[in-house]
């Protein structure tokens, strides 16, 4: 069966700075798989590779065994590959309602509509109403984004990648900015994830990566560097050395 | 065919010095300033007034309009243009074409709504044979002194510090400040000295573009061509596009005088979908 | 609220027959800041250029009319108005990229490039002259244009009220959710898988096509068409327009509109000629002042307005039952 994502020789340029080098990577069906790395390892260049925000100078990625290394990124969005952003990336002026509704209805194919008023279709309304609930939005969904405390607005942003039903899921940093008292919240969130779909987490947070993380990769300078469980990586004693200090303070 | 180049060039390197305070205030600044051209119009009637109503010779009145246009924009810009840097890019063009608007009309009405011409002395009329061809004269002086400020500009920017305090603060606002490096005053420096050079271009120019009330609207679109197609990371840039956008309008008009503007506004339409960021900008951290 | 302005507008029709000129005059004005509101205040693509597509239509009409190809005014209309969408669509790739200036200088670009070919072609579009020697056949075969611009006026005035309509179902579907979403983040907007350029595409030839109109409009009100509906005077204004009503709620193009020739009127009769300072004026105060702070200056009048305008409705509900909408 193909691994849910996979990447092979994926390698960028920019000019003389090589940002990602010789990345194969397989992502099985399910999984729950971490991508770590020191700070300006290329994390998050991979991501943007991965959805298509930047263009691989070489490699090829394959979503479900489907090329997808030349397809938009919203044509990647609809095949089933979607992100979250390190820093909130939202809609600062639509509601939580609108900005889950706009993704659900893109999804289902009614994001063109101009006839009709949002909320006439009731699949869109049930699917919308399932995710505001689940990620406990639903007390807020008539107030502006940014009107909302930045961990509120991080689930925002978490529900609204999962609003377009990705068969794989990235998330980048999900805990990142959030402060202490509302971590929890955001970690429930994705265990709570259904099964069925494929988690790439990156995060620098030890703690999550090991509760959470069946398999860990680690990224340096761009490259793989170390990849297994997360016993094997945990003793590993190379990674201890690339991260020697950061531990300390991240973890 | 030399003499519609050497107009060419000079033309260009004209548009050149009006243009790169443009350029330079909004790489620096990232402020979209469309009354530049009113600043070069101003330049323009301060030298009208200065030779013609007051007998200041030619050549001393340029750096006149120089000093006086670098006041006032220095002016401008502590009391009127720092209120909008924080705005956005729409806000700013609104603002701008108000201030435009209202200096045309201002002008209009102190100045009348004739083209005025300034007395140039004798020595810069006719012409003079230069490899076998006659060159104007005023063409060439045109050419002579936006060369040397172009030199100088380019040796500023590099050689001085306060040129790489300049060249700092373009490329990361917030990491020059950090480096203590006094942005503030770097931005009213630079756009004095924008407004400086507009106005001496102005001064240059009246004789070659015409000056009247609606400079600044005629002479805006290629102000902003310059600047859209030359980039805003470097000085060559704005320069080169420049002497294109000269020469190309020059020949333009010789070899087809029916297509008259028509062939600048497709050609820089053509440029802009091939390369939106400019045909020399580097890509920018913003 | 908005009943009390329509119905307010259609009572123009009654009660100031004398002003009917400058009311169609402000009728095609609102319904170009429309159209201007529909890419600038959803999709957030500043226009330098919008005119393009308002002279565009303006030149289409007068031609199939001077040219008795299409002579009734209505078909003329909606034809003048494809004309621009067709080159609302074609210029759309054009604005697709690039920063704000960049989209300013290509969107002035074509505006410039038109105006440039009109006034080439002058055999055909009368050049610096305008194009003369109009004559408007009766709308739909009844209505005959009057001197005095009644039929005018009520023309304008249910056209900008149909495509008003239209317009404001659109902003608030999906479609103009979409927009919105693009406007505020099209990064995110791409990310959630919104194509982002088809959209753009689209409602850039929609407001084509209603620019295209509202030039049409004055053509055909007027029986006249120059140069100038291609000037940067007339995309500066209307920009103006925009800030004094405000962007992205569809009745600042309206209340602009109104707002604008009104000042307008007023400034050229106090000074002829040099009116055009006075605008700028007002142009760099508003911005210095800030828009938003405008808005809340406004809101406490909306709030009121929109408690009369409920007395009014209950008022006209009970009299009769088919005024207004």
């Amino acid at each position: 069966m193909a691994p849910a994502l996979e990447t092979i020789g994926i390698g960028r340029n920019f000019g003389g700075i090589v940002a990602a080098h010789n990345i194969s990577l397989k992502v099985e069906k399910g999984a729950r798989h971490a991508l770590i790395g020191p700070n300006g390892a290329g994390k998050t260049t991979f991501i943007n590779l991965l959805t298509g925000m930047l263009r691989p100078t070489r490699g090829r990625i394959l979503l479900d065994g489907e090329d997808i290394t030349t397809v938009a990124p919203f044509l990647r969005v609809r095949r089933g590959i979607a992100r979250t952003f390190q820093i909130n990336q939202l809609f600062g002026d639509l509601t939580p309602l609108e900005t889950i509704g706009i993704a659900v209805s893109e999804r289902l194919g009614s994001g063109a509509d101009w006839w009709r008023l949002p909320g006439s279709r009731p699949r869109v309304t049930d699917d919308l109403v399932e995710l505001l609930d689940r990620f406990r939005l639903a007390d807020v969904m008539h107030e502006r984004t940014a009107t909302l405390p930045y961990g509120r607005q991080r689930l925002l942003e978490i529900a609204l990648a999962c609003a377009c039903k990705p068969r794989v899921l990235l998330l980048d940093e999900p805990a990142a900015g959030v402060p202490e008292a509302e971590r929890h919240e955001i970690l429930a969130t994705i265990e709570a994830l259904p099964a069925d779909v494929t988690v790439l987490l990156i995060e620098h947070d030890m703690d999550i990566v090991f509760a959470y993380a069946d398999r860990i990769s680690v990224l340096v300078n761009g490259e793989l560097f170390v990849e297994g469980t997360p016993d094997e990586v945990g003793r590993d004693p190379r990674v201890k050395a690339v991260y020697l200090g950061e531990e300390a303070i991240d973890g | 065919m030399l003499t519609i180049l050497f107009d060419g060039v000079a033309y260009g390197m004209l548009l050149f010095v009006l243009a790169c305070g443009l350029s330079v205030t909004l790489g620096l600044m990232n402020l979209i300033n469309l009354a530049h051209g009113a600043f070069a119009m101003a330049g323009g009637y301060v030298t009208v007034v200065l030779v013609n109503r007051m007998g200041v010779p030619f050549l001393a009145a340029l750096p006149l309009a120089f000093l006086v246009m670098a006041a006032l924009g220095a002016l401008l810009e502590r009391t009127l243009y720092v209120h909008v840097y924080a705005k956005s890019h729409l806000d700013q063009v609104l603002f701008t074409i108000g201030l435009v608007f209202m200096s045309v009309a201002a002008v209009d009405y102190v100045m009348g709504s004739s083209q005025q011409f300034v007395k140039i002395p004798q020595m810069l009329q006719g012409q003079v044979d230069l490899f076998g061809t006659g060159v104007g004269k005023y063409r060439l002086l045109i050419i002579v002194v936006c060369g040397l400020l172009t030199v100088a500009l380019q040796l500023a920017l590099t050689k001085t510090r306060f040129g790489s305090r300049l060249r700092a603060a373009v490329d990361d606002q917030r990491v020059a400040r950090g480096l203590g490096i006094n942005v503030n005053a770097v931005f009213a420096v630079t756009f004095a000295f924008g407004s400086g050079l507009a106005g001496l271009g102005g001064a240059l120019g009246a004789e070659i573009l015409g000056l009247d009330p609606i400079f600044p609207l005629k002479y805006m679109i290629y102000f902003l061509i310059v600047v859209t197609v030359g980039g805003t990371s470097s000085i060559t840039g704005p320069f080169l596009a420049s002497i294109l956008l000269g020469i190309g309008d020059v020949a333009g008009k010789y070899y087809a005088p029916k297509l008259g503007a028509f062939a600048i506004y497709t050609i820089m339409i053509v440029v802009l979908i091939w390369r939106p960021q400019g045909l020399f900008a580097r890509p920018t951290t913003r | 609220m908005e009943i009390a302005f329509w119905l307010i507008a259609a009572a123009t029709i009654y009660f100031l027959p004398g002003r009917h000129l400058i009311l169609t005059e402000i009728a095609i004005l609102a319904l170009f800041a429309l159209s201007l509101d529909l890419i600038l205040g959803y999709a957030g693509i500043i226009s330098l250029g919008h005119a393009a597509f308002f002279g565009f239509g303006g030149y289409a009409a007068g031609l199939l009319a001077k040219h008795a190809l299409v002579t009734e005014p209505v078909l003329a209309l909606v034809l003048s108005g494809l004309a621009a969408a067709a080159l609302g669509f074609v210029t759309s790739f054009l604005v697709l990229r690039g920063s704000d200036l960049t989209r300013l200088m290509v969107t002035l670009g074509v505006a410039l490039v038109l105006r440039e070919i009109a006034n080439r072609y002058s055999e055909l579009t009368g050049g610096a002259d305008g194009l003369q020697g109009i004559t408007m056949a009766p709308l739909l075969g009844i209505f005959r244009f009057d001197l005095f611009g009644h039929t005018a006026y009520i023309y304008s005035l249910i056209v900008l009220f149909v495509l008003f309509v239209i317009a404001r179902r659109v902003v608030h579907s999906p479609f103009g959710l979409s927009l919105r979403s693009i406007k505020g983040n099209p990064l995110r907007a791409a990310a959630i898988g919104i194509p982002v350029d088809r959209r753009l595409i689209t409602i850039y030839t929609v407001a084509a096509f209603y620019a295209g109109v509202a030039g049409a409009l004055l053509t055909q009100t007027t029986a006249f068409a120059s140069l100038d509906v291609f000037s940067f005077d007339r995309s500066a204004d209307l920009l103006l327009v925009l800030i004094i009503g405000g962007t992205g709620y569809l009745y600042g193009g309206l209340v602009g509109a109104v707002a604008f020739k009104l000042m307008q009127d007023w400034l050229a009769h106090l000074t002829p000629q040099y009116w055009q300072f006075w605008l700028g004026l007002v142009l760099v105060a508003i911005v210095l002042i800030g828009r938003e702070r405008m808005g809340r200056w406004v809101s406490p009048l909306r709030i009121l307005g929109e408690r009369l305008s409920e007395r009014i409705a209950r008022l006209f509900g009970a009299a009769s039952g088919t005024e207004g909408r």
